[in-house]
């Protein structure tokens, strides 16, 4: 590991400040991905300002019935928080079919949502990654690629996106709130997400410097029925190779609101609209679940070894789908 | 966890000297350190130890190349096995994750910590009861994963002691011992649980 | 027969209290005064040569006081030469040193090494090594050197031949009413014990001491004594606490020589330990593997002919292959047998033994075929086995020292409900919700090694009445420690708690290493040949002692019990070992003991049966499989302790779990290197994927393998594990899954 300067952040203001003036410092949270990638030299920065300290911890509920979580909440704590646990489920599943108990008492959610993919050719320092190194090329189209995405993907990057708490806030329409230098502004989940294109390098729409402070859970009635379920080699402890959130409103067996989000096959926390405008209206059931995940995986693009995660998603999405529908049935959500 | 007790590692006089607890990096105002070396205050097993790092050093080496506290085993160094996991303010972190210059102003425990001098502790008796170890080196951080999840209270059923014991590698595969010693700690009156309260 | 007191009692470990309590050190743990670390560079391409290796930026870096590659390291002493380590001499895992030539044989290969004083620094200045390469053509995979496959003369370090024969395949088959073939494909695995390897080297004037890794410390000291030229005696290794090997530590790699080596040039202790990724390249691994067996059968289940080839990759050095065809060769009363190892030269390291070398993988294959032929006959698979039951060793016609499969079989079957299994495999015939639910067994063998040097040990009891064991074997976390205690507490008499032992170190009598299965079988004859006759020695001491109240008495007539020798059938008569020794002014008295090996050819067929249940959950939607329980009864002889025997035969039992379903290193098709080098990706199972698993042990007496009889029990739990998941797999399914690991995208029903 190369050697840097550490100092810590007293608070959030002059944290920004002080970040977004150096080029060369980056913010240290839970640590679990920033140190693993100072580790493998993936980043390299002069200074790491920890940011442990500062008051952007807490999970409270807004006056409008939504939910807010500090930047600094760790995993641990939101999924295991009440007011999640009640009204938005899929995060609570989401978050604790994540990595291990350990790295949730350690992993923030603003860190969550900032980690880096695991794909092992931009994890290792000398294979072509564009990712890593903008225009080395990408060793994964024709390399070891099981584990990578079928949606979203281009020519210069088919890394997966690894959240799983990520895929669940997708879902829920979460507000990203950001600070920074220029003071506080939010973005819409799904934006804060970049394709890769052909700039796999700039993965979110911010500036450096600009600091995660909360993420705001909307008042959504349809989560409380909600689900997320993770495929994976092993039962617990691995990413996913699929995976689905799930939330289904239904009246008298008619859908009449679907949100979904898709992990692991995607090169962003995927947001299933097509399966969502697909399902509107439609029976809750088997045909119309079916339906709506064929015309989500459309155009997906497989590769030498993940070609069986297009039909992995679907079966995950409509496997997801099916659980939720069973707990609507009978009554509105 | 029992309260912190100055010296009652022993190592005190190995690595450093007993100082009363300090104040944060934050709190003493010290700004940038590194990347060259810099004294750095942990506390270890409630013993208060200066230790002279960069800001590079993870707790898990500061605690086994810097304060010879070779509990926290080395498996992976990358957060995939469990072995270095110690607790951090009483919560199971992975050492190796973590900077030891990150962890002034906190609490450190390590297996070495969990012991009441000779007297094990009661997850410790239960893993030489139940056979819950093999060759030994995923032991300390099974063991502080296992007192802290009685603390969590993820100890309701097997299926739940497995899920939340899943962050700890076994590759001699203990497994089903661990989950009975677990079990045999649960069932005898929650007596960990207390004692693994700071 | 009747079990002593102190053999066979679950006493807890020995070392349990220093390893729940954080005291035991790894060989990466030991501090001397002016320690430094040694961290390797290894070679980024699998086969080429190096071109320029550029130190200067890791020479100025903060700390580093050496930068060793092939341009400045020593020269060995000697060639190594691959010697498996059950033959108790020197065991290079390869017949090639690494830092001597300019040569790249694999990737993954040392290249240089640095030492600097702290481990950041260490670590930080490899990064800056630059080393530049002439990359050539390469081979890593079965798929790219298929055509130039060969037949191996011999393998596993020329132990093995690389073909064998019996009876007549050809006519077998001709007589055969059924002929079944298939073809299984496994890929590579890793041991990934929890611990790297590591060594740390401390030298004072002439004389290495080396806490090394490792399965057997004598194998050590007299491998990197041949390498560093030095006389063995100068040399020892110390290894009480071994962090999990597999394997992985039974041979000697090169990181313990390197180690001694930079301690030597930079006059400082140091400690070199492997990264988690360096293992994959460093320590050896099971290689990739394809298996082609025939079976013929006639139409009431008998076997007429079986033919095997195995085709692998292998190094540039050495021919080495795991031996898979054994359990197909001699589980089954077969008489008409062909098999042949196909070897394809690869840049890879040499493969090295893994838990079940040959056996885990070789019993997949014959045993989910028999579970086919069943299908295909319409018999229960427990039924087909019955009737071909080898009653005498089939590849030599020898009797068997012991057996008990039959024993097994049935027991088994007793503790599993197998007789009330529906037979019908077809899918969805026993369902919960989006499980289907299906049952398998498999045989499983794994062969008693026969060591072949003398077996040493010293037993000494003190005037206070305590004993101590020692031995120089070390403890890699199967017991053996426990069980010399247990063993020398028998013969002498005592219990075992008032007996210490001392073990992991050179200077105490020599065993052999921890190998095989064979390391309980080997250390407790040589503890009880020592502690046998210390205690002899005692009761003859007393005989002749006119102070003794046992004076004059016969030999014969004296009992030990608790340290106390008394006079048969009248226990008041007698006094405690302490007593005499103390009257005698004597603190101590001391035995050293020496088992010699029967040798090879003891006219038996030698080997540890058992049989392997399996039930699975299988939701084919998405290509989950959860292994619900497993059952295994063993016949592994006499057994020295219950408990850490039992912990032994389940965690093999887990292994075969991962085995099926999980374990697989991918070479990266387009750099020959593997792809998977972290416990992030080779995925092992973790709590959440093992059952509770039922272990039963039936002891069978066994006069020929060694004094007790023990025949082991380190790798027999793990042989035929993944078969009987498999064939649970087919039972649920009622489709056949012939490649390991079983994966998501093979379980996944077709659209």
């Amino acid at each position: 590991m190369r050697s840097f300067a550490y100092s810590r952040a007293a608070d959030v203001e002059s944290a920004v400040a002080d970040v977004s003036a150096d080029p060369t410092s980056e913010y240290l949270a839970g640590g679990t991905t920033e140190v693993d990638m100072l580790r493998l030299g993936v980043v390299r920065p002069r200074r790491v300002v920890d940011i442990n300290d500062l008051p952007i911890a807490a999970i409270e509920e807004l006056p409008d019935g939504g939910t807010r979580l500090g930047g600094l909440a760790r995993m641990s704590d939101v999924a295991a928080h009440p007011v999640v646990r009640e009204r938005y489920p899929m995060v609570t599943e989401a978050l604790e079919k994540g990595a291990s108990a350990q790295l949730r008492n350690m992993a923030s959610m603003g860190g969550n949502l900032m980690q880096r993919v695991r794909c092992s050719y931009f994890r290792d320092g000398d294979r072509a990654c564009n990712k890593r190194e903008p225009g080395s090329g990408c060793a994964a189209l024709d390399g070891v690629n099981r584990t990578h995405a079928v949606l979203g993907t281009s020519e210069h990057c088919i890394a997966a996106h690894p959240s799983d708490a990520a895929v669940a806030l997708t879902a829920l329409d979460a507000v990203i709130r950001l600070r920074g230098p220029e003071g506080e502004r939010t973005v819409a989940f799904d934006d804060f997400f970049l394709l890769p294109g052909d700039a796999p390098e700039r993965e979110h729409p911010i500036g450096h410097g600009e600091l995660i402070t909360a993420i705001d859970l909307p008042v959504l009635p349809v989560a409380r029925t909600s689900h997320y379920l993770k495929v994976r080699d092993r039962e617990s402890y691995e990413f996913a190779l699929a995976s689905a959130a799930v939330a289904l409103g239904t009246e008298g067996g008619t859908v009449t609101e679907a949100r979904i989000g898709l992990g692991g096959v995607a090169t962003k926390p995927w947001r299933a609209r097509r399966a969502e405008q697909a399902l509107a209206g439609s029976e809750a059931g088997p045909e119309a679940f079916a339906r709506a995940a064929d015309a989500e995986l459309a155009d997906a693009v497989p590769r030498g070894m993940n070609g069986f995660k297009v039909e992995l998603a679907k079966r995950t999405m409509v496997r997801a789908l099916t659980e939720v529908a069973a707990r609507t049935r009978g009554g509105t959500a | 966890m029992t309260p912190p007790q100055e010296g009652r590692t022993g190592l005190a006089g190995l690595a450093g000297h007993t100082v009363p607890r300090q104040a944060t990096a934050a709190e003493r105002d010290r700004g940038e350190i590194g990347p060259e070396p810099a004294d750095v205050l942990l506390t270890v097993n409630g013993t208060v130890h200066r230790v002279r790092l960069e800001p590079r050093v993870s707790l898990l080496d500061a605690l086994r190349e810097r304060l010879d506290v070779t509990g926290p085993k080395k498996g992976c160094n990358q957060g995939a096995c469990g072995a270095c996991t110690v607790w951090v303010d009483g919560h199971r972190v992975l050492a190796c994750l973590t900077l030891a210059v990150a962890c002034e102003g906190r609490e450190v425990t390590t297996v070495e910590g969990l012991a009441d001098g000779d007297e094990l502790h009661p997850m410790q008796e239960a893993f030489v009861d139940n056979d819950a170890l093999q060759c030994g080196y995923c032991t300390p951080g099974q063991l502080m994963s296992a007192v802290a999840l009685m603390k969590e209270g993820h100890h309701r059923d097997d299926a739940e002691i497995a899920e939340w014991m899943s962050g700890n590698i076994c590759r001699c595969a203990a497994y089903p011992n661990i989950r009975r010693a677990i079990r045999q700690v649960r069932d005898s009156g929650g007596r960990a649980e207390q004692e693994g309260e700071s | 027969m009747s079990i002593p007191p102190q053999i066979g009692r679950g006493v807890p470990r020995a070392d349990a209290h220093a390893k729940v309590t954080g005291a035991a050190r790894y060989s990466a743990e030991h501090r001397p005064t002016g320690a430094v670390h040694a961290v390797l560079v290894c070679s980024r391409v699998p086969s080429g040569r190096i071109t320029g290796i550029d130190a200067s930026r890791a020479l100025v870096s903060e700390g580093v006081l050496a930068v060793l590659s092939h341009l400045n390291l020593p020269r060995v002493a000697a060639q190594p030469r691959l010697i498996p380590s059950l033959a108790g001499t020197t065991a290079h895992g390869q017949s090639f040193f690494p830092m001597q030539d300019e040569r790249i044989h694999y990737a993954g290969q040392p290249v240089a090494m640095v030492v600097a004083d702290t481990l950041e620094r260490a670590e930080h200045a490899a990064e800056l090594v630059g080393v530049d390469y002439a990359e050539e053509p390469w081979t890593t995979t079965v798929d790219q050197g298929r055509d130039r496959a060969y037949e191996a003369e011999h393998i596993f370090g020329g132990f093995v031949p690389g073909r064998t024969d019996r009876g007549d395949v050809e006519a077998g088959l001709a007589e055969a009413e059924t002929v079944l073939e298939s073809t299984h494909r496994f890929a590579a695995n890793h041991h990934n014990a929890i611990e790297p390897s590591a060594a740390t080297a401390v030298w004072e004037d002439s004389k290495l001491t080396l806490y090394d890794t490792t399965q057997g410390p004598t194998a050590t000291r007299l491998t990197v004594a041949e390498l560093l030229g030095v006389p063995p005696s100068n040399v020892r290794v110390v290894s009480e606490f071994v962090g999990g090997s597999f394997g992985g530590k039974a041979m000697i790699w090169a990181h313990p020589t390197l180690a001694a080596m930079a301690a030597q040039h930079v006059r400082a202790p140091v400690t070199l330990a492997l990264t988690r990724a360096q293992t994959f390249s460093n320590t050896g691994h099971r290689e990739e593997q394809e298996h082609t067996l025939t079976l013929g059968a006639r139409s009431d289940g008998t076997l007429t002919a079986i033919r095997y080839r195995k085709l692998s990759p292998t190094s540039h050095f050495d021919d080495w292959a795991e031996p898979s065809l054994g359990p197909a060769a001699q589980l089954y009363a077969c008489p008409n047998f062909e098999g042949v190892y196909d070897l394809v030269r690869a840049n890879t390291m040499t493969p090295t033994f893994m838990r079940a070398p040959g056996e885990g993988t070789g019993a997949f294959v014959i045993e989910t075929a028999m579970d086919e032929l069943a299908h295909e006959l319409g018999l229960d698979p427990l039924e087909l086995r019955l009737r071909n039951h080898a009653d005498t060793d089939p590849e030599t016609g020898n009797p068997w020292s012991s057996k008990g499969l039959r024993e097994c079989y049935a027991r088994g079957a007793e503790l599993f409900g197998w007789h009330s299994r529906d037979p019908r495999p077809v899918q969805g015939a026993r369902r919960e919700g989006d499980w289907l639910l299906g049952t398998g067994m498999a045989s499983a063998v794994y062969p008693v090694y026969s060591v072949m040097n003398p077996q040493r040990a010293r037993a000494r009891v003190y005037a206070d009445g305590r004993a101590v064991v020692e031995t120089g074997c070390s403890d890699i976390g199967t017991g053996a420690a426990t069980v010399m205690g247990q063993v020398a507490a028998e013969a002498l008499g005592m219990q075992s708690e008032a007996v210490t032992v001392h073990y992991g170190d050179t200077e105490l009598p020599n065993t052999v290493a921890a190998v095989g299965s064979a390391g309980a079988g080997a250390v407790s004859a040589a503890v009880h040949t020592a502690a046998r006759k210390l205690r002899d020695q005692l009761v003859a001491q007393a005989l002749a002692d006119q102070g003794s109240p046992l004076y004059g008495a016969d030999p014969d007539e004296i009992e030990v019990r608790s340290g106390r020798m008394s006079l048969r059938g009248s226990p008041g008569t007698g006094e405690a070992y302490g007593e005499m020794l103390g009257r005698n002014m004597t603190f101590d008295a001391e035995a050293v003991g020496s088992w010699q090996p029967p040798g090879r050819d003891s006219g038996y067929g030698t080997a540890t049966f058992g049989a392997q249940f399996a039930e699975v959950a299988v939701d084919p939607g998405l290509g989950l499989v959860r292994v619900r329980r497993m059952t295994g009864v063993f016949a592994p002889g006499r057994v020295l302790n219950r408990r850490t025997a039992h912990s032994q035969l389940m965690g093999g039992m887990l292994w075969g779990l991962g085995q099926a379903l999980l374990e697989a290193t991918h070479m990266e098709p387009n750099q020959g290197r593997w792809a998977n080098p972290s416990l992030g990706e080779y995925l092992v199972p973790v709590n959440a994927d093992t059952p509770d698993v039922q272990v039963e042990m039936l002891e069978v007496e066994d006069r020929v393998v060694n004094p007790l009889g023990v025949k082991g029990v380190g790798e027999i739990g793990q042989v035929g594990a993944a078969a009987a998941i498999a064939n649970a797999l087919f039972h649920a399914t009622g489709r056949r899954f012939r490649d390991l690991p079983i994966t998501i995208e093979s379980v996944m029903a077709p659209a």
